[in-house]
């Protein structure tokens, strides 16, 4: 070592002077309630099952996002649509429980690409916080898209290119 | 004599008080200032600006559970915290905060005694601070204290030597060992800084051992002894170790201030044509600019550098703090022979 070196005051100086200039930087703090974090326009946050522009549920009970599912985080029960729920579910099929483990979930976005029917979409929506992990079990009431028009979610952002294009085809009966 | 004593006390109060306060709000500013130096806010949601933070530390730190280990020596396991405490908040009565106040034609000197060995007042003081320390870790019977105590008693020790010695050459300049003496010849702008350096550096480095603050506070590291010297201390007990490090602090930046920086003088104050009142007020508030400004450097110094090890902080103090002081003193001493 130099006698500077030695000496340590050089490098102690130096060292002070780098610190001096943090006290001016940009903080990289965010004050939490007040301001939050902007999210990504694809975000993935709690999920929605989504209904269509009628106010039907798309979801037809199909399981290929429970399939598809890597957490295994997603339960469904089928049922048959009777006469007369024409305007509550959009095909004969429906799911009459949907339950998603928010604390199993690790918000991959599987079960959306699995989705056939759009029904299913992350949203930049966060989860909750609650004392029991019970609570965790989100069934139909509170992932399901709200009717009134107003509280609809939006999802666009997360539809992709290809899902774009596919709606756009109105030979398909999904789309119409 | 009556009113020589009521004023004596409150002026003592007042120190007092200013001390617990200083020391309160240096928390708040230490934390504050960390943060800044690490690109983030500090605590800012207790009061604007977080001003609360020190009342809920404190109030915290009373609501706590006392907790006192079975093996530990009741007796002297209290002693240790109290005389920490008692030891720092001795220091202050040497210390002129400001020149005389004049009230109905007679003078009053800011300052609690003004006792013609200051200085070695102080320094035998400060050197008492050891036995609080040492005392502590040892009655709580845990090995991570003991060994804190028995790092924090030889590191104050080794340090104190380097630090009385480079005091010595500003002494031999002032050719007395009254502060109040010290600083009246510092008048304006000639300040002992400017004469000596070294001694001033010396002292400095000195001054963040001895109140065991990074980059020397191996008593507490808590990478190595968990909390040092007060692992097993709990509630305000702990509270009373870690305030006294903070009066330490405060009153070691007023002793700097006091000796290198010209105390209560500032350039040009004899421009002013002011009341005697009006300049002991403004002198005060110098005096607490430098002390402030000093403890930010404390501060500023904790969070650049990282912790010596030990035999590097015994290898400074013994071999390059020392020698360099002695050889300030000869320094200093041929220089004041020639003049």
């Amino acid at each position: 070592m130099s006698f500077w070196e030695k000496i340590y005051l050089p490098a102690v100086l130096n060292g002070m002077r780098i610190t001096f200039s943090h006290l001016f930087r940009k903080k990289a703090t965010i004050r939490y309630p007040e301001t939050k974090r902007e999210f990504a326009e694809i975000y993935r946050g709690q999920h929605i099952l989504k209904r269509d522009d009628e106010g039907r549920e798309r979801c037809t009970a199909c399981g290929l996002c429970a399939v598809a599912c890597p957490a295994e985080a997603i339960i469904m029960v089928a049922d048959e649509r009777k006469p007369g729920e024409e305007n509550l579910y959009r095909e004969e099929k429906y799911a009459s429980v949907y339950e998603i483990n928010i604390l199993r979930c690790i918000f991959c976005g599987l079960c959306e690409e699995a989705c056939p029917k759009e029904a299913i979409f992350l949203t930049k929506r966060i989860v909750a916080s609650d004392y029991e992990r019970d609570e965790f079990v989100y069934g139909k009431d509170k992932l399901l898209e709200p009717l009134d028009p107003e509280k609809r979610i939006d999802i666009s952002k997360r539809e992709t290119k290809e899902v774009l294009e596919f709606k756009k085809d109105k030979s398909k009966k999904h789309n119409q | 004599m009556a009113t020589f004593i009521l004023y004596k006390t409150i002026l003592a109060s007042c120190i007092l008080m200013l001390s617990l306060l200083v020391a309160m709000y240096s928390t708040l500013i230490e934390r504050k200032v960390a943060g800044f130096f690490q690109d983030r806010l500090g605590p800012d949601r207790a009061g604007p600006w977080g001003l609360f933070q020190p009342l809920a530390d404190g109030i915290k730190l009373f609501f706590k559970e006392e907790f006192m280990p079975n093996t530990a020596d009741k007796f002297l396991y209290i002693l240790g915290p109290s005389l920490t405490m008692l030891i720092a908040l001795l220091t202050s009565a040497a210390i002129p905060w400001g020149s005389n106040l004049v009230i109905n034609g007679k003078e009053y000197p800011l300052q609690v005694a003004d006792i013609n060995i200051g200085i070695l007042y102080i320094f035998a003081i400060v050197s008492i601070g050891v036995y609080g320390i040492m005392i502590g870790g040892w009655a709580s019977n845990n090995k991570y204290a003991l060994l804190g105590a028995i790092r924090a008693s030889s590191q104050m020790i080794s340090y104190e030597l380097a630090m009385s010695l480079a005091i010595i050459s500003v002494v031999m300049m002032t050719g007395s060992l009254s502060l109040n003496d010290i600083v009246q010849q510092q008048h304006g702008f000639n300040w002992n800084i400017w004469y000596q350096p070294a001694a001033f550096l010396i002292f400095l480095v000195c001054a963040f051992a001895e109140c065991n603050r990074s980059p020397f506070d191996l008593p507490e590291c808590e990478t190595e002894l968990v909390g040092g010297y007060h692992t097993e201390y709990s509630s305000m007990k702990l509270g009373f170790y870690l305030f006294a490090e903070y009066i330490n602090m405060f009153i070691s930046a007023a002793v700097m201030a006091t000796l290198f920086f010209g105390g209560y003088n500032f350039p040009f104050m004899d421009k002013l044509t002011l009341s005697p009142n009006a300049m002991a007020t403004i002198g005060f508030f110098v005096l607490f600019a430098k002390i402030t400004f000093l403890g930010f450097v404390f501060m500023w110094v904790r969070w650049t550098l990282p912790r010596f090890r030990y035999d590097q902080l015994m290898r400074l103090g013994w071999k390059a703090l020392i020698p360099l002081a002695i050889l300030n003193i000869v320094i200093t001493g041929i220089v004041i022979l020639i003049r």
